[in-house]
């Protein structure tokens, strides 16, 4: 057993503290924002320009202008304010933001992340996630622990193109929570039905 | 001096040459200028290069021009949605320049402050940072970035009055005045022009010393991702 895509979001969703702005990347970070925990108030930023996202709207009600960074149809909230880019990456850069819960394709036991391209094959590109991993207060990674072939996606070091180096504080994947830390990853906890072997043996990277 | 134009052609055609530097605003399909898109296309100016966070679906956006292969060069930050950029990109055919987004929107808006570069530690480690200046302030090291000029910016509103003076609609803002604000002529396509005096001068996202031409006309402002809850 391990936790799922919603489980892994839940997990994710008590990195968040009453307060603070956040920003929540593409995929599974994006159903963080469902399990935020009760008497937490917390600030979603969306780096396309706005602060405070609400959910999805109810259908007749979506609104070509209002978006969020996975080009979603979203809602605004009360306290909803919008800005140009360049301010949004400013509070970014600026170290406004406290967290960025993020995907990633390989993190390296020194907090190096991976997670923009694979050369010759796929470009997306890196978005706002290099100005996010270097600006904000902390980045939470979550993701798979492994790839769709088995192998681990932690590892002693990238193979891929860096999106930052040396970059994340914490990582949760459907196999439990770790965080980087001197000489290597920690387990902070293992996932529902995952003992701590099954979580070595599952990660490449140097567990101390 | 006349700003408001007719339509998008009227407004772009004599701007128009092979080889040009455009910035486009707009993120996703969101606040892009479809109609001057449109205009470019119809036009047949070639061997383009697009500062523009993203490059529209195929069939819409910086898309359709390049399915035409108008496009020689992108600066971007993220082109996932895309299958034929991709094609393109992977074979060679079309030059790409990836920027980290914050860079890309802060390097326009410099350009269009008279800033010709700036520190960031965005990238720093990285692909990105390959070839740059790196120097160390208080300790933490950032790489230089250049700010973006550009022949021609091509931006979306959601209203001007006839002096340029505008007004972005929630998200739809993104990177239209930043876009807008580093070239050296800037045309606006605008879903309502109204009478000048009619908008609130405390209200302007941005004023009209940075915009040249101005035009209205319909919009399909198409949605990339309709997502909806359940009624409750």
């Amino acid at each position: 057993m391990a936790w799922d895509r919603n489980q892994m979001a839940a997990r994710a969703a008590l990195e968040l503290q009453d307060g603070m702005y956040v920003n929540l990347g593409i995929g599974i970070p994006t159903l963080v924002s469902n399990f935020i925990p009760e008497g937490i108030t917390v600030t979603l930023q969306s780096e396309n320009g706005m602060l405070g996202t609400g959910p999805f709207p109810v259908e007749g009600d979506e609104d070509a202008d209002l978006i969020n960074a996975g080009k979603q149809t979203i809602t605004e909230l009360p306290q909803t304010s919008y800005f140009d880019s360049a301010i949004a990456f400013g509070m970014i850069r600026g170290g406004k933001i406290a967290m960025a819960i993020l995907g990633a394709m390989e993190v390296a036991e020194n907090g190096d992340l991976a997670n923009w391209m694979i050369p010759g094959k796929l470009v997306k590109g890196m978005g706002g996630a290099m100005d996010l991993v270097a600006g904000v207060g902390r980045v939470v990674v979550v993701m798979d622990h492994t790839n769709k072939h088995g192998d681990s996606k932690l590892l002693t070091a990238c193979t891929l193109p860096l999106t930052g180096k040396a970059v994340v504080d914490r990582i949760i994947t459907n196999l439990g929570v770790l965080d980087v830390v001197e000489g290597g990853l920690k387990i902070i906890e293992t996932a529902d039905g995952v003992t701590e072997d099954e979580l070595r043996a599952a990660t490449a990277a140097t567990i101390v | 001096m006349k700003k408001v134009y007719e339509s998008a052609a009227e407004a772009l055609n004599d701007l128009l040459f092979d080889g040009m530097f455009i910035a486009a605003g707009g993120f996703g399909l969101c606040g892009i200028p479809e109609l001057l898109l449109q205009a470019i296309k119809d036009n047949g100016a070639r061997n383009l290069t697009f500062a523009s966070n993203n490059a529209g679906v195929d069939d819409f956006g910086i898309g359709i021009l390049l399915q035409s292969r108008q496009v020689k060069k992108m600066i971007s930050s993220y082109v996932g949605e895309n299958a034929e950029f991709m094609r393109q990109y992977l074979s060679g055919e079309l030059e790409v320049e990836f920027n980290p987004q914050g860079t890309l929107a802060e390097r326009m808006r410099a350009a269009g402050c008279g800033i010709p570069g700036f520190y960031t530690k965005t990238g720093v480690g990285t692909v990105i940072a390959e070839g740059k200046e790196h120097r160390e302030f208080n300790g933490e090291t950032y790489i230089l970035e250049e700010g973006l000029s550009v022949d021609l910016s091509i931006v979306k509103a959601w209203k001007a009055d006839a002096t340029g003076n505008l007004m972005f609609r929630k998200t739809a803002r993104n990177f239209n005045p930043l876009a807008a604000m580093c070239g050296k002529v800037c045309v606006v396509e605008v879903e309502e022009i109204v009478p000048t005096g009619s908008l609130d001068g405390d209200h302007i996202h941005l004023p009209g010393v940075y915009v040249h031409r101005i035009i209205q006309g319909t919009h399909e402002k198409r949605i990339e991702q309709r997502t909806t809850r359940a009624a409750a």
